[in-house]
This record gives structure tokens, sequence and C-alpha cells, in this order.
């Protein structure tokens, strides 16, 4: 449902301060985009901002399906995956009970859940509590949600940063079946992605950050 | 099965996990309760004349108790983020929030409530009237307790900031509920005063979620 996400003249603030300015950025179905920038450049802000939570101080997000533009709030509501630094899981609940209702919730079913661990290698860890899992097994709980339920538009903000080498890799196929599936990334990333991506710079270099009148 | 169903189910177990879900609110309330006759004095007839109202007050101090993680857990392990990614918005998400906590707190409150009232010295006629303020009023006090959660998100101590925001707004319902039960308890004219806490606890279900998604959103931004 969308084709196309078109991000046009941002400008991000936080506080008193302008993260960027100008930026564009277009990403198509089937297309991975990896955000770079140094710390604070604004990347998470700006995934946060595609995804509705920080109102832009300038330009427009738009969401297109077929050159018929979607209201944002569809687009978000029902189009797009979020996975920041925090997971959402709940320490107390079980993982399985965490993972079939984050799939649920965004649209998914409990069988496609279960098939999700199984692909990630989840199903021994299934009646463990979340709190007892490893910081690299809860992010690939985190993970399964994303392919138990179908949405086009992956937000990723440093989805690597707890994986071990197998679970990158396999990740990476994870990302690459999405992406040849008509979906569209867009990840911060420090280190570089296992797929190929195309490079979106965040933020100028780091020449210091303006400050803004009243 | 329907995405409201499959929150409300979750916010269920959430909300019975939180601080010893139902148990711990009616442990509150017939703790402070007991204490009631040790500071008063066990005169029979004193207690009695109070017995109504003092169960009424301290049943809207326990059903604070578990108030201050509402909102905050989801919020600080980032599942508010998931919950407005979903299929409902803020508001009906706030919404199911409330009745989930009112459901594991405020029920089983208005049910010991009698229970109390009874053991102060009440008349057991006045006990229908106490479970329905009780329930009724419940409901307001899970829906304003949860507005004074969703605004306390990001700040710090924020449990006594609850309490202090939520406490003025559940004078209206603690002063219909209260009159509701002492008109009943004397024969008087009770409808008036149970209506207007029905009317307030129904505002409260319309009005507040607005202002928790409101308060969510502007955390999270």
């Amino acid at each position: 449902m969308i084709e196309t996400l078109k991000i046009e003249g941002l400008a991000l603030q936080r506080g008193e301060r302008i993260l960027f300015r100008q930026l564009d950025l277009r990403a198509q179905a089937g297309e991975a985009v990896a955000l770079v920038g140094s710390n604070g450049a604004g990347k998470t802000s700006l995934l946060r901002a595609v995804a509705g939570f920080i109102r832009p101080a300038e330009g427009r997000i738009l969401f297109e399906d077929k050159d018929q533009a979607v209201p944002a709030d569809d687009a978000r509501r029902l189009g797009c995956h979020m996975l920041g630094h925090q997971d959402g899981l709940k320490t107390g609940r079980s993982a399985r009970d965490e993972l079939i209702f984050q799939a649920r919730w965004t649209g998914g079913t409990a069988a496609l859940a279960l098939a999700a661990a199984e692909r990630l290698g989840l199903t021994r860890l299934l009646d463990l509590e979340v709190r007892v899992l490893s910081a690299g097994q809860r992010r690939r709980l985190a993970l399964a949600r994303l392919i138990a339920s179908p949405r086009p538009l992956w937000l990723l903000d440093e989805p690597l940063a707890p994986l071990d080498t197998a679970s990158r890799a396999l990740f990476g196929t994870l990302m690459a079946e999405h992406v040849a599936g008509g979906g569209i990334i867009l990840a911060a990333v420090h280190d570089p992605l296992p797929i190929p991506v195309r490079t979106a710079r965040v933020g100028a270099a780091p020449s210091g950050a303006e400050a803004v009148g009243p | 099965m329907s995405v409201v169903m499959v929150l409300l189910r979750r916010e269920l177990s959430l909300a019975w996990a939180r601080g010893g879900g139902a148990l711990l609110a009616v442990g509150f309330f017939v703790a402070a309760a007991v204490m009631l006759p040790l500071s008063l004095g066990p005169t029979p007839a004193r207690l009695a004349g109070v017995s109504s109202g003092v169960t009424w007050v301290v049943l809207s101090l326990a059903s604070l108790l578990s108030l201050d993680r509402m909102f905050e857990r989801d919020f600080e392990d980032g599942a508010l983020d998931l919950l407005a990614l979903g299929p409902l918005p803020l508001e009906i998400v706030s919404a199911i929030k409330c009745f989930a906590q009112w459901t594991v707190s405020g029920a089983p409150l208005a049910l010991a409530a009698p229970v109390v009232a009874i053991g102060l010295g009440a008349r057991m006629t006045v006990a229908p009237m106490i479970f329905a303020a009780a329930a009724l009023g419940g409901l307001a006090f899970a829906f304003l307790g949860g507005t004074g959660a969703a605004l306390a998100l990001a700040s710090r101590r924020g449990g006594v900031l609850i309490a202090v925001v939520v406490l003025p707004l559940l004078t209206p319902p603690v002063i219909f509920g209260g009159a509701a039960i002492a008109n009943f308890n004397e024969g008087l004219p009770w409808v008036g005063a149970l209506s207007l806490l029905a009317a307030y606890a129904l505002g409260c279900v319309a009005l507040t979620p607005f202002a928790m998604a409101g308060a969510c959103r502007n955390a999270q931004s």
C-alpha cells in the first residue's frame, strides 16, 4: 500500500536546535536506504518523524501508492513497522505472548508469529519470560514481529547492534526478501547493512549546530 | 479476534501484574479502613455515622494506587511507540487501558466496599448503593487516574505528581457518591446524586481519552 516514501525539504528541530534543513529523500518500493551520519545528526529523529512522532519544523513527508497519495495517518497505522532502540517487549510476559500480541496488533496472525519465531530460531525460547532473554535474543524477538505481520515500510534504528554474526546474516536475508517483495527499508546505521543499499547522509558535516531565534 | 480484544487481553494481563493487581488495592483499602476504628475509638454509634463516608474516601485513595505505571512502563520500554503505530488511534488505546485498570482494580474494590462499610457499622440495606456508587465512581477514578498518569509521563517522581493532579478531579465523584450513599441511608431521594455520579463517570469516559492521547503524543515527540 506504500509504494513511495517522499521526504521534501524536511527540517527537524529538537528544542532550540535545528538538526538538519532541506533534507530530500525518496524511497521506492524495493529499495533499502541506509541513513548515515554522526551521533546526534538526527537519524533517529528522522525515523521518528517518518513514523509521525515528531512534527517537522519545515517540509513534508508523503506516502504514495501508485502515484496516489496515502493519508499519512493511514500509512503509519497500517503500513509501517518501527523498530527503535527499545523493543517494546514486556519483561514480565512470556516471549510467546509478547510476540503474538505484537504480531496481531500490527495486523499479523498467531500462526505467522510462530512461523516467524521458527525462522529466527526462537521456538525454544518462546515459553521463557522476556526478562531472562539476552539483548540479542530480545532483538531477534522484536525482528520476528517484522516478518510476522506484513507491512511495507520498515523503519529500523540500529537494527544490527546487539546481533551476533549468524543473526546478522539471517537478518540480511530477511531484509533482502522484504525488499524483493516490494517493501521499503529505511535504516539508521553505523555498521554497513548486509544487503545492497542506497546511502543517504543525515545532517551536514559536524560543523556545529545552529541556534534559532524565537 | 478483533484488535480491541487483542489489546484488552494484553492490558488486562499487564494491569493484573502491575502492583499485584486487585489484591494490592483491596488489601490497602481494607487495611486503611481497619485503621479507622483504631483512631476514632471503637464506639459503634460513632463509627456507624461515618462508616459509609469514610469507606468512600478510602476507596478513592485506594484506586490511585497502581496508576503511576499505567503509561510509564509502555513509554519507557518503547511499547507506546508500537501502540501508536497500531490500527487503533491512541484515544481508543487509552480508553482500553483505563477500562482494563477498572476491571482489575475498580471492580474488585467495588465488591469489597460494601463489606468494609458494613464491617464498620453501616446498615446492611445500604450495601447495594455502596456497590453501585463504587462501581460507577471507580470508572471515573480509572479514567481520571489514567489522565494523570499520561500527563506525568517523562517527569520524575510521577507517582506523587499523579496524586496531586488527580485528587482535585476526584472531588466531584466523591461528593456525588457520598451524597447518594448518605441520602439512601436516611431514606431521602438519592437518584439525583447517583445520576450526577453516573454523568460525571460517563463524561470522564468520553472526554479523558483525548487528553490521554494528547499527553502521550506530547511525551513521544
